[in-house]
């Protein structure tokens, strides 16, 4: 079987498409960059759209910790603490646990204990807390003199958040979110491993690198191979959010801008 | 455990709970706790240490040896955690085996990978096919450890790496117009200084440690996960005394409240550690540490 074939036949296996068996044995090398890069499109998935809605509650939370206003200021904390203070691991097990449950009781929930929407809303809320935290931490180091400003000018309420505060806060937060993206972006392996069933064996990247490790009892060709896969996407990553970071700084002189450095969060 | 637990069916909810909650399941549940916290106490300072090697190896003025180094900080980075925690086990264990196989039977000629099996010689296995049961929960868990070290050894040589570099330069310099060598002034002057520039990194590192923990379950040992998911399940009057529904939720979120406990736990007391030692250094916590005092 040449390798196009089974890149038609495995390419988008991760989401149903193409054949339904995965390859039994005499694993090719070809099948093995093709299915993991397959499962990939769900680390994608599941990265995207837990950045980009994770980003407007983070938003939220950073500015309600900030607030003077301690029925504000508490919940933003006693979230960020949670999410953070605990491992992703079980919040996975134990949003699961806690949907399958709701599940027995209102069929509204069935969906929520398929990993597409349950283990996204997992990913959402945790990159909420930690990009919270960090915007949180960017928004006490805004500038007096530009809050000041702002004042002088006459701003106040929304316009001043939204067009002086705000613009500051994120280019002083946007290495650290960078890093945050990566993290975030490496932790979305960890669904399938968590209790959320891969049905029909889609799954995601790690998934199929450790289906192909359990079979040939040879771990030195699929996580390589994974590795590589995910330092690509690293450097994808690092090149989208230099591109904004350079537009974020772009009314700064040159050396005053601050610089991205890669600096990946560990694990969570 | 207790005397009236022979009838559990007759008792009232607290009672019920008290029986429940002391089955012999339950204290290897118990046990699995200690375990992760044996994990944490064994592995941090390992970590350490191949860290500091790491560090010492990247700051190296041979080139290749620096280079090696380096790499190793820079791999175990770029990857997915998770991933390197799943090679490694499967490696290591292979590593070993090989190597035994090498020294135990050299008269062996079949090559060791058939197609999709693994194949050493008998002697050669670890554990030994028959040692006893708890040496093969001792050998995965050792497994673990030394997984847990390599990976967290490589974020800890990073930190460290940079606290060498963030002690002030005019230090060194001070020392080498003392007549101090390169090893003298190292690790009289450098070595000392650097832990107040590393403990932060170091702190959030034990934090990212703490919540590492729960990945034992992926490496198939018996830990909290494992037997939280164990319990927890439904259970019918069938085949215990203690039937229940699914209660894998709750189980979980006693998990959840044990790993927020340890995180607040490690907060304060780094916070206490980092005062100590910021006591006397120049840095701008020490300096109002002193006028504070003075």
């Amino acid at each position: 079987m040449s390798c196009w074939q089974t890149l038609q036949d495995y390419g988008l296996r991760s989401i149903g498409i193409g054949e339904r068996l995965l390859p039994r044995s005499d694993f090719t090398l070809c099948e093995h960059f093709v299915l993991i890069g397959s499962g990939m499109i769900w680390n994608i998935y599941f990265g995207v759209l837990a950045l980009i809605t994770g980003f407007f509650l983070a938003t939220a939370l950073a500015v309600a910790k900030a607030s003077p206003h301690k029925w504000v200021r508490k919940p933003a904390e006693w979230f960020i603490f949670l999410f953070r203070g605990s491992p992703l691991f079980i919040q996975f097990f134990f949003a699961y646990f806690f949907f399958l449950s709701l599940k027995s009781q209102y069929a509204f929930f069935s969906p929520f204990t398929a990993a597409w929407l349950g283990a996204l809303i997992v990913l959402f809320l945790n990159t909420a807390a930690y990009s919270g935290e960090i915007f949180y931490g960017a928004l006490r180091s805004v500038p007096r003199g530009d809050a000041e400003a702002a004042d002088a000018y006459g701003m106040s309420g929304w316009p001043r958040f939204r067009r002086i505060i705000w613009p500051t806060m994120l280019r002083l937060a946007w290495p650290a979110y960078t890093n945050e993206a990566i993290f975030l972006f490496h932790a979305t392996t960890l669904v399938f491993f968590s209790g959320f069933p891969a049905w029909q064996q889609r799954g995601d990247a790690l998934y199929y690198a450790s289906y192909f490790a359990d079979k040939t009892f040879n771990p030195f060709i699929p996580y390589p191979i994974l590795a590589m896969y995910f330092i690509l996407f690293t450097l994808v990553i690092v090149t989208v959010f230099g591109l904004v970071n350079k537009r974020l700084n772009r009314h700064l002189p040159t050396e005053r801008r601050t610089r991205l450095r890669f600096r990946p969060n560990l694990l969570r | 455990m207790f005397s009236y637990c022979a009838d559990p069916e007759s008792l009232g909810t607290i009672a019920w709970f008290s029986c429940f909650l002391t089955t012999g399941v339950h204290l290897s549940f118990y046990l699995a706790f200690f375990k992760v916290l044996g994990l944490l106490a064994v592995t941090a300072p390992v970590a350490l240490a191949f860290g500091f090697i790491g560090a010492m190896t990247a700051r190296s003025h041979f080139l290749p040896l620096s280079l090696i180094g380096r790499a190793y900080i820079a791999i175990v980075r770029g990857v997915p955690d998770i991933a390197f925690f799943m090679f490694f086990v499967i490696a290591l264990d292979q590593a070993f085996e090989w190597t035994r196989h090498k020294l135990l039977c050299p008269e062996w000629t079949q090559p060791i990978r058939q197609g999709n099996d693994f194949i050493v010689c008998a002697a050669a296995k670890l554990p030994l096919g028959t040692a006893p049961q708890w040496v093969h929960e001792s050998y995965a868990f050792f497994l673990a450890l030394i997984t847990f070290s390599i990976v967290f050894g490589a974020f800890a040589a990073n930190v460290l790496y940079g606290a060498m570099r963030a002690v002030p330069r005019a230090q060194i310099e001070t020392a080498e117009a003392y007549g101090m060598t390169h090893r003298q002034s190292f690790w009289r002057i450098l070595v000392p200084q650097m832990w107040v520039y590393a403990l932060p990194g170091l702190s959030n590192l034990w934090m990212v440690l703490i919540k590492a923990t729960p990945l034992l379950f992926l490496l198939g040992l018996e830990d909290i996960v494992y037997w939280a998911r164990e319990l927890g399940g439904t259970k019918t009057p069938k085949f215990t005394d203690y039937p229940h529904g699914d209660w894998r939720m709750w189980y979980f979120l006693a998990l959840l409240i044990f790993y927020l406990g340890c995180t607040r736990v490690s907060e304060v007391l780094l916070e206490r550690l980092m005062k100590r030692l910021t006591h006397g250094q120049a840095t701008l916590g020490g300096e109002a540490q002193r006028k504070a005092a003075a």
